[in-house]
């Protein structure tokens, strides 16, 4: 019954597992406080944020804990437009940015900014000089992934911070789909803010990483508290802070050797699938990709009976195509990229995954595809 | 100066995949160099006939606005 979903989140790390039981007996205790309690807590805390600002190649003052990737996202990219908005508030993002940076980006044009969605190719590639060419005077702030979450592919992360630094113009890097899968150092990518979330990488759902480079001017907006810098208000989640630590240390250290592993496999499938299956694409790049992601669209299937018999027959798969989507609207990133939005299967394998299960993948997705479109309003075709 | 339609289908209520199966299903009813219109509401149709035309070896020549919905059209090549 393979669960082959790890990109909408992964199950928790066994690492994670016995930090987080132990965090809750030894850091229950407000970490602000004196008393030897909060001391204990004090403790877990620093050692949580020391280990996992070095992961990411962050000083542990530059990390902020949040309650989510989402909120890191929104909280990393709205204190740099706050910091910035004497020179405009205008915002450049690629077009296949996740939906947490699009809403940050609706919110800044509905209070008059201009934002610039750069255009992607076939590939889901984001154009570094079309980015840098959209960076104006009144640019507040620039937003791109490192890799896509629905089709993987890599980002010029590194050449367009280049441009963002010629034009003094902070660049926010939304590295949920990288963090321990890819090496992802804060510096080498020249991000000025960096956003991850625990629930990706086998940490416990509720922990979001942002990184605020010192130097970057970014200012909190809405209500300031002391706790985490005074960037992400309320008390922390320590228990799940300090296992999506554990967590992330362990992934990190079996990062290379499972990317080694399932990158072939995901090799497999985007050059077995088409072979068995007729009218299908498999979409996103086939080399600057995540080690462990791939996505494909099937002509004349229904995106959403696709995913539900895949689920039927023990295969769990997310889809971007409109009908599953509660909008009903097909997914921006496959639009940008013009590809096939229906019959649209992602699939993320996992530390849990095996070659078997990759297999069977393999062997059950053409039948149920055959028998849909036998079945389906393409019956007759 | 639009070119004359052919055929025009009609998929009007219809989501997706139900335009791009009526455009493969009917494309066969005109001649080679003929152009069909569909006719449609549906938001993903706007995306997915033209990479129909693309995977399919068939021109897509545009998308315009009609009384409901867009009117998309393709020329068949073969």
């Amino acid at each position: 019954m393979p669960y082959l979903d790890s990109a909408s989140g992964a199950p928790l790390h066994p690492a994670a597992r016995e930090v987080l039981l132990a965090a809750y007996d030894e850091g229950w205790a407000d970490p602000s406080r004196l008393h030897r309690e909060g001391r204990r807590a004090r403790a877990l805390l620093d050692a949580a944020r020391e280990q996992m600002a070095v992961l990411v190649g962050a000083r542990p003052d530059e990390l902020t804990f949040t309650s989510s990737g989402t909120t890191s996202i929104s909280a990393g990219l709205t204190g740099l437009l706050a910091a910035r908005a004497r020179f405009g508030g205008d915002l450049v993002v690629s077009a296949v940015e996740h939906s947490a940076v699009l809403a940050v980006a609706e919110v800044q044009e509905g209070a008059g900014a201009t934002v610039t969605r750069v255009g992607v190719d076939r590939a889901g590639t984001v154009d570094v000089v079309a980015m840098s060419q959209a960076i104006t005077s009144t640019t507040a702030a620039v937003s791109l992934q490192h890799a896509n979450h629905e089709v993987g592919t890599v980002q010029p992360v590194a050449a367009v911070a280049q441009q963002c630094a010629t034009a003094r113009v902070p660049l926010h890097v939304d590295a949920a789909q990288t963090v321990g899968r890819l090496p992802v150092n804060v510096g080498a990518l020249g991000a000025s803010v960096l956003s991850a979330s625990a629930h990706k990488w086998g940490g416990p759902p509720g922990v979001g990483l942002l990184v605020v480079r010192k130097g970057v001017r970014w200012r909190a907006t809405g209500p300031v508290e002391e706790r985490e810098a005074g960037r992400a208000p309320g008390f922390v989640n320590l228990p799940a802070v300090a296992a999506a630590a554990a967590s992330l240390d362990a992934v990190s250290r079996e990062r290379d050797r499972e990317a080694a592993r399932l990158s072939p496999l995901v090799d497999r499938i985007r050059s077995e699938m088409p072979l068995r299956l007729d009218d299908i694409e498999v979409v996103g790049d086939h080399v600057r990709r995540l080690p462990h992601l791939v996505t494909f669209s099937c002509l004349y299937v229904d995106g959403e009976a696709l995913v539900t018999e895949l689920d039927r027959r023990g295969i769990s798969v997310s889809s971007g195509s409109s009908c599953t989507a509660s909008t009903l609207r097909p997914s921006h990133v496959l639009e940008a990229m013009g590809v096939l939005t229906h019959g649209n299967v992602r699939v993320s394998l996992g530390r849990d995954t095996t070659a078997e299960d990759v297999e069977e993948l393999l062997r059950v997705v053409p039948e149920v595809v055959r028998h849909l479109r036998r079945t389906g309003p393409a019956a007759a075709l | 100066m639009k070119e004359a339609v052919a055929l025009t289908i009609d998929t009007l209520g219809r989501r997706c995949p139900v335009p791009v199966i009526e455009l493969a299903k009917h494309i066969g009813d005109v001649a080679v160099g003929d152009v069909v219109e569909v006719l449609s509401d549906d938001e993903a149709s706007r995306v997915d006939v033209p990479v129909w035309c693309r995977m399919k070896g068939h021109d897509y020549l545009g998308v315009s606005p009609a009384a409901v919905g867009n009117a998309l059209r393709v020329r068949r090549r073969h």
